[in-house]
């Protein structure tokens, strides 16, 4: 199988690139994490790549809205390469700040590319939240969540809260467009109660994907549970697995995500 | 003219909800009924209203979002309109952000003083009177940084809105050069060194902090030259021997010892513990860089900083910790040839924030202090932009509170680094400017904010202390700077020397570097600054932020500067280095600086200070043990140092890198660990474990032994999750008070020896450290009483250590019902300045003493049992004692215990209960095992005081008998839950 070749996108305060990148690679791919600006100039070309990810970070210090002036710049000189990209069987995915560049560009939920139809309002709290959370596959179509039922992460955002008029919910729902929904201990909807729904998002949306299923806008962090030592209770689990004589496991949940992507093109 | 753009939410916005709930805590609260926000961008350049509509799209979301342009977006209903904006030259990062939008967008620059300036207005609705609106803007703003006008309803409608404002600065100054006359009388020098140069109208510059010693070696040096000093040579002078910048107070002779308490205590030590180690010793650089260095692995070496920035947080809360964080970040950036900086710690020494009561530092109730809960607000959030926007993980910090952090809080920061040990075949943490390099300087332009930190810094803090000292951090300016530095240029080799601009600005870093290869020359002349009319001295030593100083090989400059500019990141090239043996700076083709690079650093006069330490007697508590202390342990669990702070560890990002092994909260119950294990190189399974400890309240008693048990809790912090004795190192950051008394310096001198006999005694040497040796505060009570409020002398200590397998993490909670609870290390009567003590409202005398030999073979036995996988939870135990840690385990645990005081290893006399488990003895750890692995971990402990105290429940009962047998507390981990997280419910 030839490994796909990912560009992780990176610049402006965007700081996710090193482990959203490492992920990748740990799943089979080869990336390159390119400065925007690398793209604008010409230096090099989204049409080189498979997959694009937009990672986690601080783009522009989330200033005008998160992810907003991110958006605008890539909106402003790179859009033409953009279109070209999603019109072909690749993927793209955005995480948490990459999600909310995602919106901003229009590229979920994806009805008419380049229409903002979905906001990632302020957190419920009105606070940054940084918090593990455990959310569930809520869509078939989706590429990325193959294989996953509940996946354990950490949000870490101020601006999570996804937002959409109902008829595009009814949409989403409609297109088994959403990828991820935030639920409680035991796998029911957290219902919108917080923590187990971090940030107030509407009908517990913590994912979604377009119509296609290639391209997913995520809130939470899979890349940072990549090793089973990341997840906030794997002292409990590892002495629970050994008092049952059970095999640990070495990967974080969160690897999943990433080996779809590149299985994707095997 | 000037356009305004106002965006405005479609739908129910959450900042204007959360702000109706902190209205409503005003005493009128309640009659407010509705508040509305509305994001303004202004502009002074001219667009076209197509531009404008332009703009005006991208700077909203239509999903959420609409706006109006030049004119008030749509309030359906409210009574008064309340706009906070920023006073001239305060940073404004938004602003910032929306102009590169507005650049971006129309293919254009922005000329000269045109900017775009960012405010909001709050709508309220409400029966309220002017005043009261008033009062609700002065909760939302602080005056010093912050313009406020008040609109009602009726004057919005017949100025058709609130007004067009553009804060630009207009100094209306002609730059100058002036010389300053040193012939004069002793009592006019002193003036000049405590208030500052006088301007032509009279006024003073803000103090040098240059006493007559000092003064008295400048006007030698200039009489033997035949002239008089310029303004900028004696600021630079009073920036470089600043205590802020030369630890004068550390390096002066003390009583007998002559080479002073830093050589003789601190140094030496780490001198000697890195002799006695040999082969083994693990440090690459340390007290020479911006940060100290030790191994990782064979490819990689992990750098450490901490810093404080009390003062400027004393006077802007969040400006200062921001400030604070951002300026520690780049002592990474700044060491070797620049580090990564990939684990963020904090630590906020606070005063209650309940308490309401008025400070003013002018008399007549003038130039009042923000209150506690303000500045304690305002500190964490500046953390939080600052740590979360940089993409810098913060696993690790603390709270301690103690009224006399009334006066300045102090707000301790700290940053780990991360950099290959190779760099393109040299070592990475060698650098040297060579002469013939051009002086380089990145980052942000500069401005008069920041002018006189180091100084001011260096003083108490009073009615003098000047408003241009304060600062807001722009994170983002200096990630993008941070990435093309550490990410891209660093590794193209394009630079030889790299350092960050901090205290005393480019003043202090050129002049730092210059001594590398020999001299500088610098052309004032080319340093950008934000608006026009600055004195050269100003450009010279302000503190704007986010700025790095580098030295690059001329045939490498253009390369440089092209990465910069593709990065989008500011660089100028401002002078050469060379090896003239000066610092020399011109302006307007005058040279205005012309010194000795071997005065400018090592002319200052060498000081001899003399020492007493008086050691008082306390009043011990005469009370009875109550024969229940169930309530006395609620109590304790609420308490201000030992509650949770979950609300902050959730707020501060601490799991980005994707490198956190153990984070902040242990457990199910989620309960604030004392050290957390990340792993920044993603592909090896070795951690780096960070601690701290501070126990300022024992140096009501005992300074030596204050220090004594900081680092012995910082070092037991490190073992108890897995940490190793013998990777590990130490800084030590002192926080004094009124160090021009001899009593003060008496118990400094004491504390640096009790630094030296500790880490000598256990192997940890210090790699870095800072002191800020003036915290007190001069000003006037609510009464119009003149106070003075001193910190208490702060010690902290932060721990760092190289794990070899974070796979062998061992977290607090406890795991399983009927698992075995186990102590080790004697408890002692060592109830002085603990927080039991605190609580009866007694200090006592009896403080905690360190036996290292003995805690060695304790720490050395924890360290094997964990290595062997014996370990299900582990706790060290600090403030509080065992009951507060063992509460602690039961609650992250979410299972309760049954504990027996009977057999708990005793040293001395002690039989009460509540002195049992309120002693803050050191060298003591809880654990709990898999009773199957009970005869195997024992055997780990033969001949230390290791005792089972208890087991585990399967339920949440939690119970616990004295001496006799007799159940002293009953109750449950929901109840102790509940009171842990009592406290700061709400924050």
């Amino acid at each position: 199988m030839s490994k796909p070749k990912v560009l992780v996108m990176a610049g402006y305060g965007i700081n996710c690139e090193e482990e959203t990148s490492y992920v990748f690679e740990k799943a089979g791919a080869d990336t390159e994490i390119i400065h925007v600006n690398d793209l604008i100039d010409g230096r090099s070309s989204m049409k080189d790549f498979q997959i694009m990810a937009f990672p986690g970070g601080f783009s522009y210090g989330d200033d005008t809205g998160s992810g907003n002036a991110y958006a605008n710049k890539v909106r402003n000189h790179l859009w033409e390469q953009v279109h070209d990209f999603v019109q072909q069987d690749k993927l793209v995915i955005g995480i948490c700040n990459g999600c909310q560049i995602m919106a901003n560009l229009g590229l979920v939920p994806g009805y008419e590319f380049g229409k903002r139809e979905v906001a990632l309002m302020h957190n419920k709290t009105a606070r940054y939240e940084c918090r593990w959370i455990d959310m569930k596959v809520t869509s078939e179509k989706c590429v990325w969540t193959k294989g996953i039922d509940v996946l354990r992460c950490p949000v870490s955002h101020g601006e999570g809260n996804f937002y959409a008029e109902p008829d595009v919910i009814a949409k989403l729902n409609e297109g088994d467009q959403v990828a991820f929904r935030y639920v409680k201990p035991d796998g029911s909807l957290a219902g919108g109660e917080f923590p187990h729904n971090p940030n107030g998002a509407v009908e517990d949306m913590a994912a979604i994907c377009d119509p296609s299923g290639r391209i997913m806008a995520v809130m939470p962090h899979p890349e940072r549970n990549w090793t089973f030592y990341n997840q906030d209770n794997w002292t409990l689990i590892k002495e629970k697995a050994e008092r049952e004589g059970v095999a640990l496991p070495e990967e974080g949940q969160g690897m999943k995500i990433f080996q779809n992507g590149v299985s994707y093109f095997g | 003219m000037a356009h305004r753009i106002e965006v405005g939410s479609l739908v129910p916005d959450t900042r204007a909800q959360v702000r109706l709930l902190n209205f409503r805590q005003q005493a009128f609260g309640e009659h407010i009924k509705s508040v509305f926000v509305v994001d303004v961008y202004t502009t002074n350049r001219d667009f076209s209203e197509e531009e404008l509509e332009k703009i005006a799209n991208s700077l909203t979301n239509p999903v959420t979002q609409a706006y109006a342009m030049n004119k008030s977006y749509e309030i359906a209903d409210f009574d008064y309109a309340i706009e906070v904006g920023f006073q001239p030259g305060v940073t404004d990062n938004v602003g910032h952000t929306a102009r590169e939008i507005v650049e971006d967008l129309l293919d254009t620059k922005f000329e000269g003083e045109e900017d775009v300036f960012t405010s909001q207005i709050t709508y309220v609705k409400g029966d309220l009177t002017e005043d009261q609106a008033k009062e609700l803007g002065a909760s939302m703003a602080n005056g010093l940084i912050q313009r406020i006008l008040v609109k009602s309803k009726e004057k919005y409608d017949a100025d058709g809105g609130m007004d067009v404002k553009v804060p630009k600065v207009d100094l209306h100054h002609e730059p100058q050069v002036k010389e300053v006359n040193l012939e004069i009388s002793d009592e006019e020098l002193q003036k000049i060194g405590k208030q500052g140069i006088e301007n032509d109208d009279g006024t003073r510059r803000g103090p040098l902090a240059l006493d007559m010693d000092y003064l008295r070696t400048i006007q030698e040096h200039f009489r033997g030259l035949g002239r008089n000093p310029t303004d900028v040579e004696l600021e630079s002078l009073a920036q470089t021997w600043s205590e802020h910048c030369k630890h004068t107070i550390f390096a002066a002779t003390m009583d007998d010892i002559k080479e002073g308490i830093y050589k003789h205590y601190i140094k030496r030590a780490t001198n000697e513990i890195r002799t006695a180690k040999g082969d083994k010793d693990f440090c690459v650089s340390v007290f020479e860089d911006n940060s100290g260095g030790v191994v990782f692995d064979e490819k990689w070496i992990v750098t450490d900083k901490a810093e404080t920035h009390n003062s400027p947080s004393a006077l802007d809360p969040f400006g200062g910790s921001i400030t604070g964080i951002v300026g520690v970040n780049r002592d990474t950036i700044g060491f070797g040839k620049a580090a990564k900086p990939v684990i963020n710690r904090y630590g906020f020494c606070l005063a209650n924030p309940a308490d309401e009561r008025p400070l003013y530092k002018g008399a007549n109730n003038t130039q009042k202090m923000l209150s506690p809960r303000r500045i304690m607000d305002g500190v964490i959030d500046g953390v939080n932009v600052g740590g979360n926007c940089s993409g810098i993980p913060t696993p690790q910090g603390f709270l301690y509170f103690d009224d006399r952090y009334k006066g300045k809080p102090l707000v301790f920061v700290g940053t780990v680094g991360l950099m290959p040990r190779d760099l393109n075949g040299t070592p990475s943490w060698e650098k040297c400017a060579k002469p013939g390099d051009k002086v380089v300087v990145a980052g942000g332009k500069v401005g008069q904010d920041g002018i006189h930190g180091a100084t001011f810094s260096s003083e108490a803090m009073d009615s003098g202390s000047p408003s241009t000292a304060v600062q807001i951090g722009d994170p983002i300016t200096q990630k993008k700077m941070s990435d093309a530095i550490v990410k891209e240029a660093r590794d193209l080799g394009l630079y030889n020397s790299i350092t960050d601009c901090g205290a005393g600005g480019i003043s202090c870093s050129i002049a730092e570097m210059a001594k590398e290869c020999g001299g500088c020359y610098v052309e004032l002349d080319k340093v950008p600054l934000k608006y026009p009319g600055l004195d050269p001295w100003q450009t010279w030593i302000s503190e704007s932020q986010e700025r790095m100083t580098m030295s690059i090989p001329p045939d490498k400059v253009d390369e440089f500067l092209n990465l910069m500019e593709r990065r989008g990141v500011d660089a100028w090239v401002v002078g050469e280095f060379n090896d003239s043996g000066k610092c020399e700076v011109v302006s307007g083709g005058d040279k205005i600086m012309d010194l000795e690079l071997s005065f400018l650093h090592d002319g200052l006069p060498h000081k001899t200070l003399t020492t007493t330490y008086t050691k008082e007697t306390h009043d011990e508590p005469d009370m009875e043990c109550p024969a229940d202390l169930t309530d006395t342990l609620q109590t304790m669990m609420a308490r201000l140092n030992l509650a949770s702070f979950d609300f902050i560890s959730h707020q501060y990002d601490h799991v980005v890198q994707g490198e956190t092994i153990v984070g902040p909260l242990h457990g199910k119950g989620r309960v604030n660990g004392h050290a957390s294990v990340m792993a920044p190189v993603l592909n090896s399974t070795k951690g780096v474990v960070v601690s701290q400890a501070i126990n300022a309240k024992y140096s009501d008693i005992d300074t030596y032994h204050m220090a004594a048990c900081a680092i012995d809790s910082a070092i037991r912090n490190i073992v108890s999750i897995g940490g190793p004795l013998d990777h590990l190192a130490l800084m030590d950051n002192f926080c004094w008070c009124s160090s021009n008394e001899e009593e003060r310096l008496g118990q400094l001198k004491e504390a640096a020896r009790g630094c030296y006999d500790y880490s000598t005694a256990y192997g940890t040497p210090f790699i870095s450290g800072k002191d800020s040796m003036f915290n007190d505060f001069k000003g006037y009570d609510e009464d119009g009483n003149p106070v003075k409020i001193s910190v208490p002398p702060t010690l902290l200590i932060s721990s760092l250590a190289v794990m070899e397998d974070y796979r062998k993490s061992v977290t607090l909670d406890v795991k399983f019902p009927g698992d075995l609870v186990y102590v080790v290390g004697e408890t002692s009567d060592e109830l002085g300045a603990s927080e039991y003590f605190e609580q009866l409202g007694f200090i006592g005398n009896n403080i905690p003493k360190v036996d290292a030999e003995k805690n060695m073979k304790i720490y050395r036995a924890v360290e094997k049992a964990i290595q062997a996988g014996l370990l299900t939870s582990c706790e060290s135990v600090l403030l509080g004692g065992l009951g507060v840690a063992l509460a602690r385990k039961a609650v992250a645990g979410q299972l309760g215990m049954d504990i027996s005081l009977e057999n708990l290893p005793v040293k001395g006399e002690v039989t009460r209960p509540d002195h049992l488990l309120f002693s803050e003895s050191q060298g003591r750890l809880i654990m709990s095992i898999n009773p199957a692995k009970k005869d195997e971990f024992e055997a780990l402990f033969t001949d230390l005081p290791l005792a089972q105290i208890g087991t585990v429940r399967e339920d949440e009962k939690f119970t616990l008998t004295d001496l006799e047998g007799q159940t002293v507390i009953d109750t449950d981990t929901s109840t102790l839950d509940k009171n842990y997280r009592l406290t700061f419910k709400g924050f």
